[in-house]
């Protein structure tokens, strides 16, 4: 057997531990794939015999009509829906970016439709110099272009996690690589006064949106962006501007921003107070839970699909809202024992990190799960620890390991449900 | 001799350069100042203390004709909620098995609830509401939870003086909590 020399490390391990099932099986392939003898395509297929669509006929690109299905996951039968949200369909999905036009969506008042000739952002409070800056203004400052994930802090909740697909049970979670100039170059632009503790950012949409973010973070990590995978933000990402608080929860990525209000003291807005805390037994809520904990999920194999008995890639993604991911382990039998997966680089702090595990299944009905350790040594916990300590109805952060449930047919199934 | 010049005058501008990127890199001179007027009339921002509560009033009375005007056919005839939130009872539920969140039961200052209602309520036409119509629908949905008597009329002081049943009950972040 040739070996290539840069197999990742846990290639190699699989090679040399599925070494024998893998022996097993070459003598059955026809058998093990569960798939009678195909005929084969025509020898020149009629994509062949005539000239394809013309150069140019699409001006702005669409995927295959055969790439149909790959869509939002948008829930139905919801009261309405212009307080709502919709999934990305994260089985459908590789690698770490998340196409623009399937980034997860939750809005509070609906989609504006903002002229951004008409967009101003006023910065005002505690401030030297109040600020109106345009579009063209701010596209002027020192710009950086950053990779990260965005996750709405339901996703899912403690109770009733009965959704099918890896898209039902953590959907609201997208990646992309952000343009845009650094929120403390704008805010040092107006002046910060010595008071200045909070900034409470509103959006232009019909729910005046407004989180108030501390004045650290504005001044770290934090980003006024505009583009979203090198074009401008899509109107559902907050066009034409947006607040991005790498590794905070999604609802203070603050979308379509036009107001920045520097403070001493948080808002209290609705969104921190009614909204967006957690409820504990005791009956207190936390609140200013901002940072996403560390996550992973497996989409392959997850909900819905079908598997049969032999060689399969185990991939999932990974994320933490306190920097990097250090290692994903995956179990194949329930829990009893734990594996490495391969890390695909880059790995990128506060940004999705996909995994990898090379795994023959023997047929035989198991859970399969992954659990995330990022680089403060945190560990993904199990639901039943988390709820052992927050109760069910938190709500809110839910980062708990995903098992997939194996059954004999080769289906795959929530393990919670 | 005219080498000797080169030099000099680039080594001046490499000088204003560095100068000029120091500068900048504090303020950029990008945008233009906004004027009170144009601050006044954007900041809608209304504080827990209710510093900046607008003039106007509004009493329990006038209150519920708005809601039901504006409000009931979401959040129910006596705001018990619909396609839009519950927004009375819930007192005593929070530690319970079925905690019922509500403006009486959980939301903690009075002056944020008209800060959420003029920005963003009724839903089909936020920002549409008047002051007075504010102070009087949130007067109604307080007293529909008890908090103001039924002949109360609101204004910027007397809401700021409204103490809500569940001011102290949000504590702040002690994750990691589960390691």
């Amino acid at each position: 057997m040739t070996r290539d020399p840069d197999d990742p490390p846990a290639r190699r391990r699989f090679l040399v531990q599925g070494a024998a099932a893998a022996a097993a099986l070459v003598g059955g392939r026809a058998q093990a794939d569960g798939h009678p003898e195909e005929a084969a395509p025509p020898a020149i297929p009629a994509w062949m015999k005539t000239p394809g669509a013309d150069v140019g006929s699409q001006t702005y690109g669409t995927p295959s009509r055969f790439e149909a299905d790959v869509i939002r996951n948008v829930p139905k039968g919801l009261k309405q829906y212009t307080s709502a949200s919709s999934r990305t369909p994260l089985q459908d999905l590789d690698g770490i970016l998340t196409p623009n036009g399937l980034f997860y969506e939750r809005h509070h008042g609906g989609i504006p439709d903002i002229d951004p000739a008409q967009h101003r952002l006023m910065i005002h409070g505690l401030v030297e110099t109040p600020l109106i800056l345009t579009m063209d203004d701010i596209r002027r400052f020192p710009s950086e272009s950053h990779i990260h994930f965005l996750e709405c802090s339901g996703n899912p909740g403690f109770e009733a996690i009965k959704g099918k697909t890896a898209s039902d049970l953590v959907g609201l979670v997208s990646c992309a690589e952000w343009t845009g100039v650094r929120l403390a170059t704008v805010l040092r632009e107006a002046g910060l006064k010595p008071e200045a503790q909070w900034v409470v950012a509103e959006g232009a949409d019909a729910a005046a949106l407004t989180r108030s973010i501390p004045i650290a973070k504005c001044l770290d990590d934090a980003l006024l962006v505009y583009s979203q995978n090198g074009e401008r933000l899509r109107p559902q990402q907050g066009y034409p501007l947006r607040v991005l608080l790498p590794g905070f929860e999604g609802n203070m990525n603050v979308k379509w921003l036009r107001r920045l209000n520097v403070t001493a003291e948080p808002a209290y807005s609705r969104e921190e107070t009614s909204k967006y805390t957690d409820s504990m037994p005791d009956g207190t809520a936390r609140q200013f839970t901002f940072v996403m904990e560390a996550k992973s999920i497996i989409t392959r194999p997850s909900g819905t699909q079908r598997i049969a008995p032999g060689f399969h890639e185990i991939t999932g993604i990974a994320w933490s809202g306190r920097g990097k991911i250090r290692g994903v382990q995956v179990t194949t039998d329930g829990g009893k024992s734990w594996q490495e997966a391969a890390l695909q680089e880059p790995v990128l702090t506060r940004a999705l990190t996909r995994f990898r595990l090379p795994w023959i299944w023997d047929g035989q009905p198991t859970t399969l799960m992954s659990r995330a350790i990022d680089e403060t040594g945190y560990v993904q916990p199990s639901l039943s620890d988390l709820t052992a300590v927050r109760g069910l109805k938190s709500f809110y952060h839910n980062n708990a390991t995903v098992p997939w449930r194996i059954a004999e047919s080769g289906e795959v199934t929530n393990g919670y449900a | 001799m005219a080498t000797r010049n080169a030099r000099a005058l680039a080594a001046a501008l490499l000088l204003v350069g560095l100068a000029g990127a120091a500068r900048a890199a504090e303020r950029y001179g990008i945008g233009r100042a906004a004027t009170e007027a144009e601050i006044a009339a954007w900041n809608i921002d209304i504080d827990r203390e209710g510093r900046k509560l607008p003039p106007g009033s509004g009493s329990v009375a006038q209150g519920h004709a708005v809601f039901e005007a504006q409000c009931a056919a979401c959040h129910g005839a006596r705001g018990e909620g619909g396609v839009g939130d519950p927004l009375v009872g819930g007192r005593g539920s929070l530690a319970s098995a079925k905690p019922l969140k509500t403006v009486g039961s959980f939301w903690p200052y009075a002056p944020t609830l008209f800060d959420y209602i003029r920005r963003a309520m009724p839903m089909t036409a936020p920002e549409s509401l008047s002051a007075d119509e504010v102070y009087a629908v949130s007067a109604y949905i307080l007293n529909l939870n008890g908090l103001v008597p039924d002949g109360a009329v609101l204004d910027a002081q007397s809401l700021a003086a409204v103490r809500m049943p569940n001011r102290d009950g949000f504590v702040p972040d002690p994750r990691p909590d589960v390691r």
